[in-house]
């Protein structure tokens, strides 16, 4: 059996570019492929038409222009794709450590060697005017790494060494990232609780990791005094609903001086901690009429753009609070503006709905893997792109703080459009060959 | 199976609600909500278009043809437009209060925050009046543009004029990047060297913040354009030539072509009746225009390349003569009886050889040279035999460039007719005809149609003996550039260079005495002029007169197409008119004054 072992794999070897369509094609997701491509070629289409201008039309084509330069990154994420689905899927569970230590390695270089470009050193210059942002890189590296780690431990047994090893795994890029002042790409590393979740960590780091969202959003919205009073209001019908609760009084007040304290702490956070272009973004967010011209800017004429699109739209290239970019970074950050403009609600609905097929899917592809570390790296992937959908389409629509991050497969820009095709076809590379796994596993068997 | 495995769900569900609540807020942002629209409405960017300098059209010799000149219009942005004082802003412009009503809702329709034209070309006096009461009407500017002029009101016919693009032009390719409003060449010159000629518009973005106040340029004057001039056009036309071409024709009909041979370059166009180019600019351009349009004897008409129904008349027994020489079915020294039992002539010494048949243009000659030519007995049936060689012999014809468009740099050319097999079965059926049935082709009357331009071609053909090229009116694009690429091509006949010099001899003996165009001699200047008479039979009236020629003999300058309608035979009116053209323009001068006062009396076209 070793012998016949040995040939097989030889086979492989040897035809390595027969691979693709003898052994992954019928084992890969058609599905997720197709919607990765219509993903991508509709985010081309809107990306020329973010950067269209009637009096000086560019062909789609042209390199001097976003759409030009992203079918560059277009086709090099294919020579990507090939490669991914080419090498040895075993490859990503061996080597998750190697990578993720490269990968902070060269975040910490890039912290050491880029030079600002707008206040974020998180660029290097690979020269020809080609750069790269290694923090886009981190999301993958970390994703198999935290897989790894998981599929050789486990959450359930509330072992802190474990949860801090794993803590420690996730914490460690954002820590670099944001000491590179790349705030936004580090909130990304958030994603990460909901692939642990399911993974078996308490639901109460969720819960109250929700409850600090909520808290720190009233702390905005709600002078402190009558926040407080709501919040021992809110507490004392509890009590009365449910007398057991008098049991756990000490707890109660526990709980109460915690929420108090972390209501004083938010300010003190928002006022004296946060820069201040960061405090103004949370304060667009809860307030963008107040200063329209101001920092109310990005969010007002986001809204602007998408909210004069109506039903059906203005059409392809028709967009008119696009073509003189009312909203900045239209290709690239706020590129859902040109949808919500040009394609209306119907078109907006639509792509929310490609999104939501498309995490549905991955999780089901996560569902179907025979290893832990197959199953939580489909979940983190899941998560990651559902994060950035989360944080990207809503900062556009008044619901999220404008945090820099982009719409995956459909913002201009060859580094995100990389990272997420790396992360996707990682998974569908392990996914490809999950019946290999079957076969090994029933011949260990015998 | 795991309890873990149902937090799936609870992921799946946060995912789902996350997007459903998205699909709900953008329905309320972008359906429910109206304000986003309005608010998009007055997000507006105030563009301010600066035209650039058309390009100037110089002649051959640096006299200025198309100038520009200084208009004002009076734009509108209806939005801040509100109410003016409507029965001040009427007496400014002299209009009436309808008329005010129906600008401004003319610019509405266009666009309610963009500017339009609310009103065209000010007069100067207008422009003073209103310039010092428009701050009491907001949302009225002055932009300032300019228009055509033309020094000369020459030439019209070839520089045709510039109007606002039409409708349908907006939505043409060939006039992407043009807005409502904007002037295109329409004819002539400054259609077919639209591109050139535009020059590149400049736009000046300001913005205007969400109350209407200005907010500076754009993205610090990012996006804005300088406007860049167009280039400027060298002519190839003489326009003193041109001048003189007119004063000669002015109150017949018809046309003049003058050629420089060695280079295709038009020396002299001319369409009569002529008019002034400077009827389509300026305020009156409408009913001017309708008014040339119906006027009596086609003013629009652009005779020298639309007129191409015509016959070439006998001009074109100097084609026959040619390829007879080149097929080899005559000799220069060949003779024929001038039997009019064939084809009527007049009195003349007979029998004629070739140079004697060109002096005289004798009918039966040509006739018999042509019958040689197309019945060259290939086959045995005479119906196929003749049309085996018309086929032949068309092909030929075409080489000379009768038939199809010449490729001149302006607009509307048409092609001509020269008669083929196909033709003849489509009117008579296959082998229902024979030579006795096409006969009038070989005196080029029949199924031939020539433009003026394709006999003066013809006529750089034989001074070239042999080659040409295509007729241009532009000899620089810029003010040291070239022609077009296609004008440097030298385009060949079929006909052997050898066989040109017995017919050049013969053109010769026709402006000497005994000649049909002995007014036409130049000799007594040391200049001999080489030509051919015509008279083009016209059903509807009066025949039409030609002459065609070059001279001088050796090493020709000049190579002219004269063609008067209805003034008869070629040699009384056309010859002395081509040979004045050629006089002028050799000599600087014109000596023959009798000759002159003959033309200007117009008396040919009263002569049987």
């Amino acid at each position: 059996m070793a012998v016949e072992q040995g040939v097989s794999k030889y086979k492989i070897a040897t035809r390595s570019s027969k691979r693709i369509s003898r052994r992954i094609a019928p084992n890969l997701d058609w599905l997720t492929v197709f919607l990765y491509f219509l993903l991508v070629s509709l985010g081309w289409m809107n990306i020329y038409a973010a950067v269209y201008s009637p009096d000086n039309v560019v062909n789609i084509f042209s390199f001097d222009i976003n759409s030009g330069k992203q079918l560059v990154w277009i086709g090099t994420s294919l020579v990507l794709i090939l490669v991914l689905l080419v090498v040895d899927y075993k490859i990503y569970e061996h080597l998750a450590y190697p990578i993720y230590g490269f990968v902070i390695l060269l975040l910490l270089f890039t912290l050491a060697v880029a030079s600002p470009i707008a206040g974020s050193r998180s660029w290097l210059d690979l020269g020809g005017g080609v750069r790269l942002q290694p923090a886009e890189l981190a999301k993958f590296a970390t994703a198999l790494a935290a897989s790894k780690f998981l599929s050789t431990s486990n959450l359930r047994q509330q072992q802190w060494k474990d949860h801090m090893i794993l803590a420690a795994i996730t914490l460690l890029p954002p820590a670099i990232i944001i000491l590179q002042n790349e705030t936004g790409s580090a909130l990304v590393f958030a994603a990460f609780v909901i692939a642990y979740f399911r993974e078996g960590m308490s639901p109460l780091i969720l819960v109250i990791g929700g409850v600090s969202a909520f808290i720190f959003i009233m702390t905005l919205l709600v002078p402190k005094l009558y926040l407080i009073i709501g919040i021992v209001v809110l507490m004392v019908l509890a009590v009365w609903l449910d007398y057991r609760l008098m049991r756990r009084l000490k707890m109660m007040a526990a709980l109460l001086l915690l929420i108090v304290g972390m209501v004083f702490s938010v300010d003190y956070f928002v006022n004296d901690v946060l820069q201040p272009h960061q405090q103004n973004r949370i304060r667009a967010l809860i307030n963008p009429e107040a200063d329209p011209l101001g920092f109310g800017w990005n969010v007002t004429q986001s809204k602007i753009a998408i909210g004069s699109g109506g039903f059906f739209g203005k059409g392809f290239l028709e967009g008119t609070q696009t073509k003189f970019d009312f909203v900045p970074e239209q290709s690239t950050d706020f590129i859902f503006c040109t949808i919500g403009e040009e394609h209306g609600w119907i078109g907006s609905t639509l792509l929310i709905a490609l999104f939501m097929v498309l995490l549905i899917r991955i999780v089901y592809i996560a569902e179907r893997q025979k290893s832990v570390f197959g199953r939580t790296y489909g979940y983190c992937v899941a998560s990651i792109i559902f994060f950035h959908f989360l944080v990207n389409v809503g900062m556009t629509i008044g619901l999220a703080p404008v945090v820099g991050i982009p719409l995956p497969f459909f913002s201009y820009g060859g580094s995100s459009l990389w990272s997420f095709t790396i992360l996707l076809f990682i998974l569908l590379a392990i996914d490809a060959y999950r019946t290999q796994e079957l076969v090994r596993s029933n011949k260990m068997n015998r | 199976m795991d309890y873990l495995e149902n937090r799936k769900y609870v992921i799946q569900t946060i995912f789902l609600v996350v997007g459903i609540v998205f699909a709900i807020r953008l329905f309320y942002i972008q359906v429910v909500d109206s304000s986003y629209k309005q608010a998009a409405e007055t997000n507006a960017i105030k563009t301010i278009v600066q035209y650039p300098f058309r390009g100037l059209i110089y002649d051959r010799n640096g006299q200025l043809l198309v100038q520009n000149t200084p208009v004002y219009d009076l734009m509108i942005v209806p939005k801040e437009a509100k109410s003016p004082d409507s029965l001040r802003l009427c007496s400014l412009l002299n209009i009436t209060i309808e008329d005010l009503r129906e600008r401004i809702k003319k610019a509405k329709a266009y666009s309610y925050v963009k500017p339009s034209i609310f009103y065209q070309k000010l007069s100067t006096e207008e422009f003073g009046h209103i310039q010092d009461n428009l701050i009491d009407f907001p949302g009225f500017y002055i932009n300032a543009r300019t228009a055509r002029g033309y020094p000369h009101q020459s030439l019209a016919h070839a520089l045709g004029y510039i109007a606002e693009i039409s409708p349908r032009e907006l939505e043409d390719t060939t006039y992407k990047g043009y807005r409502p409003g904007d002037y295109i060449g329409k004819s002539g010159i400054e259609q077919a060297y639209e591109k050139y000629l535009m020059g590149r518009r400049g736009v000046k973005y300001k913005m205007v913040n969400v109350r209407g106040i200005e907010k500076g340029s754009f993205k610090d004057g990012a996006y804005d354009t300088l406007a860049i001039a167009g280039q400027n056009l060298i002519s190839t036309i003489d326009l003193d030539l041109q001048k003189y071409g007119e004063f000669l024709m002015n109150g017949a009909k018809g046309s003049i072509v003058a050629l420089e041979p060695s280079t295709g370059e038009i020396l002299t166009y001319i369409s009569s009746p002529f008019y002034d180019p400077n009827l389509l600019t300026g305020k009156e351009y409408g009913s001017n225009y309708l008014n040339l349009l119906k006027g009596q004897d086609k003013p629009m008409f652009n005779r020298p390349i639309m007129a191409s129904s015509n016959p070439p008349g006998s001009i074109f027994k100097l084609v026959q003569a040619l390829i007879a020489l080149e097929e080899g079915v005559i000799t220069p020294a060949t003779q024929f009886y001038c039997n009019r039992a064939l084809v009527n002539c007049h009195n003349h010494n007979s029998p004629l050889d070739l140079y004697g048949a060109i002096q005289q243009s004798c009918n039966p000659y040509f006739y018999q040279t042509y019958r040689a030519l197309v019945n060259q007995g290939k086959s045995r049936n005479t119906f196929k035999d003749t049309s085996i060689g018309l086929a032949e012999w068309r092909e030929q014809v075409l080489s000379f460039g009768f038939g199809q468009k010449l490729g001149i740099d302006l607009p509307n050319e048409k092609k001509g007719i020269v008669a083929s097999p196909e033709l003849y079965d489509k009117i008579y059926g296959k082998n229902r005809w024979k030579f006795s049935t096409i006969y009038s082709l070989s005196i080029g009357q029949g199924e031939l149609g020539v433009t003026p331009l394709q006999m003066a071609n013809f006529m750089a053909i034989v001074a070239n003996k042999g080659y040409y090229y295509m007729p241009h009116i532009i000899r620089s694009i810029g003010e040291d550039g070239e022609p077009l690429p296609e004008y440097r091509v030298q385009n060949k006949t079929t006909v052997n260079p050898k066989h040109y010099i017995p017919v050049i001899e013969g053109m010769a003996a026709v402006a000497r005495r005994g000649g049909t165009a002995a007014i036409a001699n130049l000799e007594h200047l040391g200049i001999t002029i080489c030509g051919k008479t015509g008279t083009a039979q016209n059903p509807q009236g009066k025949d039409h007169a030609v002459f065609v020629a070059f001279a001088p003999k050796e090493d020709p300058k000049i190579a002219i197409a004269v063609y008067v309608e209805n003034a008869g035979w070629g040699g009384s009116s056309a010859a002395p008119i081509a040979s004045l053209m050629i006089e002028k323009y050799l000599t600087d001068s014109v000596s023959r004054k009798k000759v002159e006062e003959w033309v200007l009396s117009r008396e040919y076209l009263n002569m049987k």
